[in-house]
């Protein structure tokens, strides 16, 4: 009974999470595990990289 | 069965359409304008849309984009397409349409909505898609460069330069905008005060306390800035803080101008990052309340479908229909802008070229719908109540008597009563000569949501939406002057090497700083203004932004003739024409019109002669030599755009003509064909499963 409501919920917050990034350090930890070896980065100093590549061009509009 | 929806979405279009053309001498519903606006926009987007797509841009899902080539886990990552556009819709959708439409309904509702369709359908999405796709296929390159690779050196730097000029006249007018909204309003100054620490806790908790949690941290601060605009009415009621946060606009420009430059300077993660999270989520969230909002309540829309204004006499802004609805009325229709974040950070997270579609013309279909709701708006005010909102002191005179009695000799009257109850109603001390469109918007907004969800807190509704679009300015604000600095250290980097590195100190006070100084010019000189500013800044805004788009179709126009698409060029070369045409009309008018409310020079003219003959009263007197120079530098660089814009154009036409007579052209620098393996993402799967390794 509560499948569909759950699953339209978990997409909601999946997306959510998506477009701010949040989710952005799990996606890494497995990029990572299938593409690179040796540990990866932490979660701070994921973030800290992640946003040096987000606010060096032009993310913003009018 | 596609075809029995498309044919009952055109009838119910046409419908529509009759139904708001018919309707002229009385008052019409917003849902014919909503009704017609969906079925336009799901034509478009199931026919037109899909056309281009498969037949013009030859989109291939089977080709490997950049975000799967190069993932990386960070900049580079395959996304599942609705998370993309809602990435791409917010970095698209600031205060352009919301802003352009108020000012444009002074031609009445019919003009500027029927331009925000067309111009959405046929050219804006159009370009944002072409764009997108044209940039995935280069690996995310930028306009510029694209610009400079396909057509040649020239259009490269006339990119670039324009780029920072519209930069910084986007800022500039942005600025004035958040001014004019928080001027003698200590309840929408102290809310808007309050964003800053609010912003800088948010950053705090996301760096220190919980690296990471953004969906935490930016739900934490929405709850404290909504809490804002509830304290900012205490503030409002409390005798003594109301003086502290009663500013009038040139210190609140100072304010402005001074919080540019810090957020410039400070690190990214402190103020700029948790500003622009918090701008995500309130943009997202206002424009879906809003839009339910619009259409449970469908309110009666008061203003003519075209006002006498037409003929160029219009109090917010001088000039006739033609060009300047088109000028006006930028983002929302076709904004060059776009290009730039279309060539920026999304083609980077495109799992698949299938979903350009999606996410370009898509994308910019949602913000054409937001400035249709801008429109609405606007319009569904009583259209005395309008004029007396946006039109400057120096236009109906600074009394309240003076304004409702010229206001009123227009054929729309309106009393200081009613104003003084509007105002009351609104939490303000008063409504006239609120220009910029801000507060217009606010009361339309506010009229919305109150006779939706409950009239009692019109007056809290009203500085949600001041602060809603505060915040949305300042986040383009300060992520703008960061840009443009980038901009300005990469050309200073030619001149002193030391110059072009980001990262130097040194560089980065300097580059800020001159930044700053360059859009503070133009904020002061608004604030100074008696007109208000905005009605000289916006349409130079408009004119910079319709320039940047003619810029990013040629290069859409000459990419699709070199490689031999030239039949089906027109989809892009149509909307170019248009704008070239449009542009270049309103630059001419700029410039060389003896109307001193339309001609820059017949202005800087008029008000000479005024000042030499010492006619002016004393405090007019005082600021005309300031505003005499920024009318002739307004006009150099209206100029100077119109040049950039034919050199642009001439170049895609050398390099066409080169190609259709056989010569060689440059080399396309489209990426080799690599086979896609990515499987179909699912939202709300936690990963991204990755086929055939």
């Amino acid at each position: 009974m509560w499948r569909v409501p759950r699953r339209v919920l978990a997409g909601a917050v999946g997306w959510l999470r998506g477009i701010c990034g949040d989710d952005a350090y799990e996606r890494y930890l497995t990029h990572h595990a299938r593409a690179h070896e040796g540990p990866p980065l932490s979660r701070p100093a994921f973030y800290r990289a992640r946003e040096r590549d987000k606010w060096s061009g032009i993310t913003r509009c009018c | 069965m596609n075809k029995i929806g498309g044919v009952l979405l055109a009838v119910v279009g046409a419908v529509a359409l009759a139904g708001i053309a018919l309707h002229r001498q009385e008052p019409i519903n917003a849902l014919w304008i909503i009704t017609a606006a969906l079925c336009i926009y799901a034509l478009g987007y199931r026919f037109y849309a899909a056309w281009v797509a498969a037949r013009v841009l030859a989109v291939d899902p089977s080709r490997a984009t950049p975000a799967e080539r190069y993932d990386n886990g960070r900049d580079f990552v395959p996304t599942h397409r609705w998370v993309v556009f809602g990435h791409h819709f917010a970095a698209i959708a600031g205060p352009g349409p919301l802003v352009g439409p108020t000012l444009a309904a002074q031609f009445g509702y019919l003009p500027g909505t029927l331009w925000i369709l067309v111009g959405s359908v046929l050219g804006g999405c159009v370009q944002d898609m072409t764009i997108l796709l044209l940039s995935t296929r280069r690996d995310g390159r930028s306009l510029g460069r694209m610009a400079r690779e396909e057509l040649g050196p020239l259009g490269g730097f006339a990119a670039l330069i324009g780029t920072l000029l519209i930069m910084i006249l986007l800022i500039a007018v942005l600025g004035l905008v958040v001014v004019n909204a928080m001027k003698d309003s200590p309840w929408s100054t102290a809310t808007v005060f309050a964003t800053v620490p609010v912003a800088i806790l948010v950053g705090l908790h996301m760096r220190r306390l919980r690296p990471g949690r953004i969906l935490e941290g930016s739900a934490l601060g929405v709850a404290l800035v909504l809490l804002a605009v509830w304290g900012g009415g205490w503030v409002d009621a409390h005798p003594q803080l109301r003086g502290v946060f009663d500013w009038s606009s040139l210190p609140l420009a100072g304010f402005v101008i001074g919080y540019g430059w810090i957020a410039a300077i400070l690190p990214v993660w402190l103020l700029l990052a948790p500003r622009d999270y918090l701008s995500t989520f309130l943009k997202l969230g206002t424009v879906a309340l809003l839009a339910i909002a619009i259409l449970l309540l469908h309110p009666q829309i008061k203003m003519p479908a075209l006002t006498s204004f037409v003929d160029g006499h219009g109090p917010l802004f001088g000039g006739k229909i033609f060009p300047f609805v088109f000028i006006t009325i930028a983002c929302g229709a076709v904004s060059g802008f776009h290009a730039l974040v279309a060539s920026g950070t999304t083609p980077k997270l495109i799992a698949s070229e299938a979903d350009v579609r999606l996410i370009g013309y898509g994308s910019m279909m949602l913000e054409s719908f937001v400035a249709i709701m801008a429109i609405i708006a606007a319009t569904l005010l009583d259209p005395g109540v309008y004029f007396a909102i946006n039109t400057g002191a120096g236009v109906v005179g600074s009394t309240a008597a003076a304004a409702v009695h010229t206001i009123s000799s227009w054929g729309f009257p309106v009393t200081v009563q009613q104003m003084q109850a509007l105002a009351h109603e609104m939490g303000e001390a008063t409504l006239f000569a609120r220009t910029g469109g801000a507060p217009s918007l606010a009361v339309g907004m506010a009229s919305i949501f109150g006779n939706t969800f409950g009239r009692g807190l019109l007056s809290v509704w009203y500085h949600f939406a001041i602060m809603f679009e505060a915040v949305f300015i300042l986040s383009t604000l300060d992520a703008g002057t960061r840009v443009g600095r980038f901009m300005l250290q990469d050309l200073l980097g030619h001149l002193y090497a030391p110059l072009g590195r980001t990262s130097w100190y040194p560089s980065v006070l300097l580059s800020s700083t001159v930044v700053v100084a360059g859009w503070g010019y133009f904020l002061y000189v608004g604030v100074i203004d008696p007109n208000g500013g905005v009605n000289i800044l916006w349409p130079l805004f408009g004119i910079a932004n319709q320039m940047l788009a003619a810029i990013a179709l040629s290069v859409a126009t000459g990419i699709l003739v070199k490689s031999g698409r030239a039949r089906h060029a027109w989809v892009t070369l149509g909307p170019l024409a248009w704008l070239a045409i449009v542009t270049t009309v309103a630059a001419w008018q700029k410039l060389a019109s003896p109307d001193p409310r339309i001609g820059l020079l017949a202005a800087a003219r008029a008000l000479a002669a005024r000042l030499a003959a010492g006619t002016l009263p004393a405090p007019a007197a005082a600021v005309a030599p300031q505003l005499i120079f920024n009318q002739r530098l307004d006009a150099w660089l209206t100029g100077i755009f119109t040049v950039i814009l034919w050199f642009v154009i001439l170049d895609m036409v050398r390099v066409s003509t080169r190609k259709l007579r056989g010569l060689p052209v440059g080399a396309s620098s489209e990426a080799p064909y690599q086979a896609a393996r990515l499987q179909a993402l699912v939202l709300g799967a936690q990963l991204p499963q990755e086929g055939g390794t």
